[in-house]
């Protein structure tokens, strides 16, 4: 490693990177963004001036260095723009999320005091007006998008592009001060500030220097050959590390061209437009897309059904040996080049993933058939693991060796350990510096040798070296009688349920395991209007008793699928239910990433799960629900609860587990 | 429209600080009958530049009448239209569109067949000069124009949210987009006043807040004028800066929302008598 960063001497910031891509790839298009209905691009030059302009902008605006500017708007190259900028000044951008409601804005401007804030819109700057003194240090709102914005007071505020203006007049005033910020960054000055969603408690700022990043960046773009000719669409949500990462990180390591979309409505038309050659989504977007190809299938003629499932078989048999490069009869060879004329070509069009060279899924499980039906497609889609303090990648799949139940082997340049409970350790170039203003956490998660703490239950396969993920350390507990409880092992394996969107399981230091059930609106929406089932609500639906026949067969064949494992046997649900209302992180009931708050749930759901073992056949309810626009509500129902079969364990089907819990 | 804020408009304030232009529009003494019956006795009002001026009344009470005279579609049997300071002769409903009116309708006309897009550049059809042929083969001025449209298109395309369906038959949208498709088709020919048919029938709460929204953006943004008919009355209240109330093809109130709310034979003919 000592090599590389010595034949990377003097790029070592991102602005560094930004100014040797305008040098040596100037004319290659460093962004494109859809605005108007057409696809507007910048050359690496064409940034680089348009960075530096806001840079200056920043400065007449009184931008300090080690000042903190947060950033709340979708993915535009604007907004990306200002990131650099900031940087370029020595101040620290912090991304936040954009669907925040303005409390847990106000929290996180408040804990970083940002100075300068600069809003997508006027969604946004109402929310900043909104958290006002709860975030004294907020002198400077700064917007991009002009609707809207004219009868507000500017005396603190300023339209993104009339700063940038003042920017390029300033330049003969203010261009050699910017040059001394931009040459006073080095490898250990902070690159980037990102709050973790926090599953428990208030959002950490986790503090990301500039080796972080780079180095990250660096040594995951070598691992999968990403070059400047990549085409990757930012969509995802800019407060994310895997955004920053990607659309920041890697593009300009590897100075690929980031697209931005339209709108997060237009975003899969914008998708089949790009055709990236480098794609991340997290599971559920390839299931929703998988659900959806599968929807308008049942609605295709009898010819094209017909045609579908045949190739479709066809591909799951031969597929991802294909892919691989493993050997492949003619036949089956044949066979398949005809279906991807008829079907796959087609379909991967349809879906926008024509042209992918290297696909990535994280963040949760995905399901072993929807992983299997786009790798059987010729998708390259592999798995990563990774975390915002270890600036994304902790393992990942190599080419060739991809497995939906594996996140693969360790990135370059990090090192991991399996601790006696089962907890993964890693430690990396990417190991962030520290928790913002927080030292106790940051000394209960990283040790004094730079090792971290994933939170995670996993243990290494012995014949591949893979890494396989269990649970939330923390959340593997055990039932009453002793037990084995791993309540993510069980959630996952309902979720690969189309008509499952979300479920929560209980059973730490109870007789026996329960489940509430989301179900999935899309899939069992339709499945009703196909068996003319009437339904006026997403109450009504969940509680409609062949909804809940169905959800019944899931959780009974989950039963059976746990039995067989005898570790875990005892995690087989005995009692679910359906809930009523979607769980929802405006309710504060998931985190923006979509995962569940277990403790949160338990707490103002606790009626519910006392009925789940009171034995109870139905229970009335009363829940509090959180509108988009902030405001409160009740919603009420009285839910049924049903009882399943549980399968005894299979004990001559013993498969090695590598954990002990 | 889009090169004139509302900021360059003179004239007087409202009560809640929006400014309002001179008279843009004015009825004098419109008496309109068909056969026997009259739909509309003797009403005088005026409309302001950009303001929003709603015509409320029970069923029957003329408004579709009234927004029909205005939109030159009925020509009244006694009575002036005073337009931009010049009396309004007669006219075809096409010459009213060229002078710079444009409006939705009550129920939903648009060109089920055709894309978002293309109802939305229909709304353009008065500002493309080019020769059919030269239109049909798509050259010279016919491209020119058709770029210059299209761009102005798009931008009330992104200011109604309706990037996603830009391409999607008209056909298969549900009602409330249709609606704001329609709003998209009027607001594309640029008009001095916009007229809505009752915008919000048949819509439900969201859709109604949505339309509402883009209503008073619309009005905000471009300062276009907009003369509405409307049965809701909280939508009424809230949008609009001066109301007309009619009833039975009579005039019985004219004035801001809170001055109709207390017009006693407004609250007997319309909002009926309270029952305490």
């Amino acid at each position: 490693m000592q090599k590389t960063q010595a034949a990377h001497a003097g790029l070592q910031s991102i602005p560094a990177l930004l100014a040797r891509n305008a040098s040596q790839f100037g004319t290659r298009t460093a962004y494109r963004e859809k605005e108007f209905g057409i696809w507007q691009s910048w050359t690496w030059a064409q940034s680089a001036r348009e960075i530096r302009e806001l840079a200056l902008g920043f400065l007449v605006l009184g931008l300090r260095p080690g000042d903190y500017v947060a950033i709340i708007g979708r993915n535009r190259p604007m907004h990306y723009w200002s990131m650099v900028a900031a940087q370029m000044c020595g101040a620290i951008p912090v991304p936040l999320y954009q669907d925040a409601v303005a409390d847990e804005m106000a929290y996180v401007l408040g804990n970083c005091g940002a100075r300068f804030v600069v809003c997508g819109d006027q969604e946004q700057v109402d929310k900043v007006l909104e958290v006002g003194t709860r975030a004294p240090a907020v002198e400077q709102i700064i917007y991009t998008d002009k609707r809207g914005m004219r009868k507000y007071d500017h005396s603190r505020m300023n339209a993104l592009a009339d700063v940038q203006a003042e920017g390029r007049a300033a330049e003969q005033r203010l261009g050699p001060e910017l040059d001394r910020h931009i040459a006073a960054l080095d490898y250990d000055a902070t690159c980037v500030m990102l709050y973790t969603s926090g599953t428990t408690g208030k959002p950490k700022g986790v503090v990301l220097s500039n080796r972080n990043i780079i180095e990250t960046a660096r040594n995951s773009a070598d691992f999968d050959h990403l070059s400047e000719r990549e085409e990757a669409l930012a969509y995802l949500p800019m407060a994310w590390v895997g955004d920053f990462i990607f659309s920041v990180g890697q593009a300009y390591s590897a100075a690929f061209t980031v697209s931005c979309p339209e709108g997060a409505h237009t975003m899969m038309t914008d998708l089949r437009e790009i055709g990236p050659t480098y794609f991340f989504a997290p599971p559920r977007v390839f299931e929703g897309q998988l659900t959806s190809v599968m929807i308008r299938m049942e609605d295709a003629g009898r010819i094209k059904r017909g045609l579908f499932k045949h190739y479709m078989a066809v591909a799951r048999r031969v597929g991802p040996q294909i892919l691989e490069g493993k050997p492949v009869g003619i036949l089956d060879r044949l066979s398949y080049a005809l279906g991807n004329i008829l079907i796959f070509g087609p379909l991967k069009n349809t879906l926008g993933y024509s042209r992918i060279r290297v696909g990535y899924t994280a963040g949760e499980a995905i399901g072993p058939e929807i992983f299997d039906f786009y790798r059987s497609l010729g998708i390259n889609l592999k798995q990563l693991y990774g975390q915002t303090e270890a600036s994304v990648f902790i393992t990942q799949q190599p080419d060739g060796e991809v497995r939906s139940d594996t996140v693969g082997v360790p990135s370059p340049g990090v090192e991991l350990k399996i601790a006696e409970n089962g907890e993964v350790f890693y430690r990396s170039p990417g190991t962030f510096v520290e928790y913002f203003k927080n030292p106790d956490s940051t000394a209960s998660t990283k040790d004094a040798e730079g090792w971290v703490a994933t939170g995670d239950a996993g243990f290494f396969e012995e014949a591949t070296g893979h890494l396989r993920i269990i649970d939330r350390a923390k959340d593997v507990g055990k039932m009453a009688d002793g037990r084995m409880f791993a309540p993510k092992y069980v959630e996952n394996k309902l979720k690969f349920y189309p008509n499952i969107l979300e479920a929560v399981v209980f059973g730490a230091g109870r007789d026996f395991c329960t489940a509430f059930i989301n179900i999935d609106l899309t899939a069992v929406g339709n499945w009703a209007e196909r068996n003319n089932i009437a339904y006026a609500s997403y109450q009504e639906l969940a509680g409609h008793p062949q909804v809940y026949a169905t959800i019944k067969d899931h959780v009974q064949a989950v039963n059976a699928s746990i039995a067989e494992d005898p570790m875990l046997s005892g995690c087989q649900i005995s009692r679910f239910l359906v809930l009523h209302k979607e769980l929802d992180p405006d309710d504060g009931e998931m985190t923006r990433t979509r995962k569940v708050r277990r403790n949160i749930i338990a707490d103002k759901y606790a009626d519910l799960i006392a009925a789940l073992y009171d034995g109870s056949e139905n229970v009335f309810t009363e829940t509090e629900v959180t509108y988009e626009d902030g405001r409160k509500g009740k919603i009420r129902a009285t839910l049924h609860i049903e009882d399943t079969r549980l399968v005894s364990p299979t004990l001559h089907h013993v498969k090695a587990k590598g954990i002990a819990a | 429209m889009i090169a004139t804020p509302a900021t360059e408009l003179t004239g007087e304030f409202t009560t809640d600080g929006r400014r309002t232009g001179p008279v843009l529009m004015d009825l004098k003494n419109i008496t309109l009958r068909f056969g026997g019956v009259v739909a509309i006795k003797d009403i005088s009002f005026d409309i302001r530049e950009g303001e929003i001026r709603a015509i409320i009344g029970p069923n029957g009470a003329g408004k579709s009448s009234m927004l029909n005279v205005i939109s030159g579609f009925y020509v009244p049997q006694e009575g002036e239209i005073w337009f931009e300071g010049a009396r309004r002769p007669p006219m075809k409903p096409y010459e009213v569109a060229r002078l710079g009116l444009a409006r939705t309708f009550q129920n939903i006309a648009l060109f089920d067949g055709m894309s978002v897009l293309d109802n939305i550049m229909t709304g353009r059809l008065n500002r493309m000069k080019a020769p059919l042929w030269a239109q049909a083969i798509w050259w010279g001025r016919a491209e020119r124009e058709e770029v210059e449209n299209r761009e102005q298109v798009e931008k009330i395309i992104d200011f109604l949210e309706i990037q996603n369906i830009r391409k999607t038959p008209v056909g298969r949208l549900p009602y409330g987009l249709k609606k704001r498709v329609e709003l998209a088709r009027a607001l594309a020919a640029e008009p001095r006043i916009l007229l809505l048919d009752e915008p919000m029938a048949g819509m439900n709460v969201e859709e109604k807040e949505d339309m509402c929204r883009f209503i008073l953006d619309v009005n905000d943004e471009f300062g276009t004028t907009i003369a509405l008919i409307e049965h809701d009355m909280g939508v009424v209240m809230d949008l609009s800066d001066r109301v007309v109330v009619m009833d039975y093809g009579r005039k019985i109130g004219d004035g801001t929302p809170d001055e109709v709310r207390a017009n006693p034979e407004v609250i007997s003919a319309y909002l009926g008598v309270s029952q305490e």
